[in-house]
């Protein structure tokens, strides 16, 4: 027990100032999440509120499953997700390195970053709109290619109907709004690291190369673990930009999973049931995921520096055993 | 170590070579930069020309005369750029107060005191951190739907006081900067604690307040996925979900329309992006660090 100064204790006080955050939580949080796990197991469809729960309680989780629409959304969102994923952290590290390579200064950096940042504060839906008109019919894009002769000028040419086009502009966009994002985290958990290892490798003459392949990256494993798991977590729940674009057209191409649930439940058949048993489903994927990735490049952590602490101490017992 | 060949050879590394490397660093650099900036260019531009000058040729550097014409064909329309502002003002500016105050509230409590269910708390808000909100969109559109309150601002305001990204932010700052003798001292002079808290604490955080309101506001802004679900009525449309409606077919022609459409939404964005972007970048690099 902590000791009470002046026999006045103040701990009812913790307890006073975390009321409005749990009450609200629980409320808007935690009672809609289990709502949402009802509705699952109900047979809601339309406007209305009274359920009634199915007698094979996983009937709606099956169909889910079993359906096409559903399946091809989850493939297009795992696929658009790798698609500005990998590109984006390949840039974000080459950046970072760049930036915090105290050797070679690149100068006007701070107006690079605050370019490289500005797509990310600017409205997703806007910015699919603006996307849709560049590539649109008569867009600038469409115009580029025509006046440089890499397509016929008579021929309309729409872009936007070929399924493997509409997904990369996605793509595009979500690695456009995001790479400038994972670039400052990734330079701000640089500068956090320990100067004195920089400080050794420089004196033990390592190159700007070398520094960050050796001592920066590996340093660096926290910090690209929480870059992936929280652009996991906001990638599976892609929404705006696949809704404004072109409403997961051309064929569904676009189609995600967060945006099938949408037309599930707020489209014309308001289909609650089978959006809430989804939603659950890619809850339970996107937990699995994270808690997985998070427990994989721990465990292979820990595993290593084990190594490395059993290498250490064999050298240890040899150098001391030919000392005495 | 296996470095000693490696060290041998970077003295002899050219000149050439590393001004070669630099001019590549730049070229990628500015290149990113355009692409960043081009795409926004051609929208302010083409804002401004007719939709005959835009089909026959999409890309020009210099605005034209069209930009009244363009805003008349584009009010005629169903779009309403005042009525979104307005209510995105509105559902924005409430929210942002909502959540830093009550985070500061709660960050203090977690700081300040010593209670019992104090660590189980803060490990209960970390773990809530990571919840995806859509998980309990549908649960949450049937509350609002059974309590007729959809159409209504309340449900996008109300549950910002609960912001456990905020309050995690809050409480790494109050660690750093807070001395509890400076609370102790006002409780000395007969402060009463929620005194002290709007009196004393608030004002000290107030450079943590600035940037996780800026984030809150814009993220209050942009926020496409709640609104749609809960506002039908169209004079409740929020900026991002008027944007949508320039999908329309009445818009299908008119270019210019709607890249002066997309300009004034934009341009709220720009404009605290611009006044603000020291604070904006400090502020992501600071969220990195949370581990």
């Amino acid at each position: 027990m902590p000791k009470k100064r002046k026999g006045v204790s103040y701990a009812k006080y913790g307890y006073i100032f975390s009321i409005p955050f749990v009450l609200i939580f629980l409320i808007f949080s935690l009672y809609p999440i289990i709502y949402t796990v009802m509705v699952s197991f109900s047979d809601l469809r339309g406007f209305g509120t009274e359920l009634n729960f199915l007698e094979k309680p996983f009937d709606n989780f099956i169909s889910v499953l079993n359906n096409q629409t559903f399946t091809k959304a989850l493939a297009n969102t795992a696929l658009i997700w790798m698609l500005n994923f990998i590109p984006q952290m390949l840039v974000a590290l080459v950046l970072a390195a760049w930036f915090t390579n105290k050797r070679t200064k690149i100068k006007g950096q701070g107006i690079f970053k605050i370019l490289f940042y500005m797509p990310n504060i600017i409205t997703a839906a806007s910015i699919a709109i603006l996307f849709g008109a560049l590539f649109g019919q008569d867009g600038p894009v469409d115009y580029l290619l025509k006046s440089i002769g890499a397509v016929p000028k008579d021929v309309p040419l729409r872009l936007l109907s070929n399924g493997w086009v509409s997904r990369g502009i996605v793509a595009f966009i979500q690695f456009w709004t995001w790479y400038g994002y994972t670039m400052l985290i990734l330079i701000s958990g640089i500068n956090g690291l320990n100067p004195e290892t920089f400080e050794s490798a420089d004196i033990d003459g390592a190159s700007p190369r070398q520094t960050f392949f050796h001592v920066v990256l590996p340093n660096l494993r926290t910090v690209m673990i929480y870059t992936l798991v929280t652009s996991l977590i906001g990638g599976l729940q892609m929404f705006d930009v696949p809704r404004v674009f072109q409403n997961g057209q051309p064929d569904g191409a676009t189609m995600t999973a967060s945006l099938f649930i949408y037309n599930q439940a707020f489209g014309t058949a308001h289909i609650m049931n089978m959006a809430a048993a989804a939603s659950l489903l890619m809850f339970i994927l996107i937990a699995v995921l994270s808690v997985g990735i998070f427990f994989i490049l721990r465990d292979r952590d820990a595993i290593r520096e084990r190594k490395q602490e059993k290498a250490r101490l064999k050298e240890w017992k040899k150098a001391g055993g030919e000392a005495r | 170590m296996t470095g000693f060949e490696k060290r041998e050879s970077i003295p002899k590394s050219s000149n050439a070579g590393t001004i070669t490397y630099k001019v590549v660093k730049y070229f990628i650099c500015i290149l990113l930069a355009v692409i960043s900036i081009i795409p926004f260019y051609i929208m302010i531009m083409n804002g401004t020309r007719s939709s005959p000058e835009i089909r026959t040729n999409a890309i020009a550097f210099l605005p034209s005369i069209y930009i009244g014409r363009n805003l008349d064909v584009l009010t005629r329309g169903s779009f309403d750029p005042l009525v979104g502002l307005i209510n995105s003002l509105i559902i924005s500016s409430g929210a942002t107060i909502l959540s830093v105050y009550f985070s500061s509230l709660t960050a203090y409590g977690l700081v300040a005191y010593n209670w019992k269910l104090r660590q189980p708390f803060f490990s209960f808000i970390m773990a809530v951190m990571m919840i995806p909100a859509q998980v309990s969109a549908i649960g949450f559109y049937q509350f609002m739907y059974g309590l007729n309150m959809t159409n209504n601002y309340l449900p996008l305001i109300i549950p910002a006081i609960a912001a456990p990204g905020m309050v995690f932010f809050m409480r790494q700052y109050l660690m750093a900067t807070l001395h509890l003798d400076i609370v102790n001292s006002a409780r000395v002079d007969g402060s009463g604690e929620f005194h002290t808290f709007n009196r004393i604490v608030l004002p000290i955080m107030i450079p943590a307040i600035a940037t996780q309101a800026i984030f809150s506001f814009v993220g209050n802004w942009n926020n496409l996925f709640l609104p749609m679900v809960l506002l039908t009525d169209k004079s409740k449309y929020t900026m991002p979900i008027m944007v949508t409606l320039l999908r329309g077919d009445f818009y299908r022609v008119e270019y210019g329309s709607v890249y002066i459409a997309l300009t004034l939404t934009t341009l709220p964005l720009f404009l605290i992006y611009f006044l603000l972007s020291r604070y904006i970048i400090a502020g992501v690099a600071l969220g990195g660090v949370k581990e």
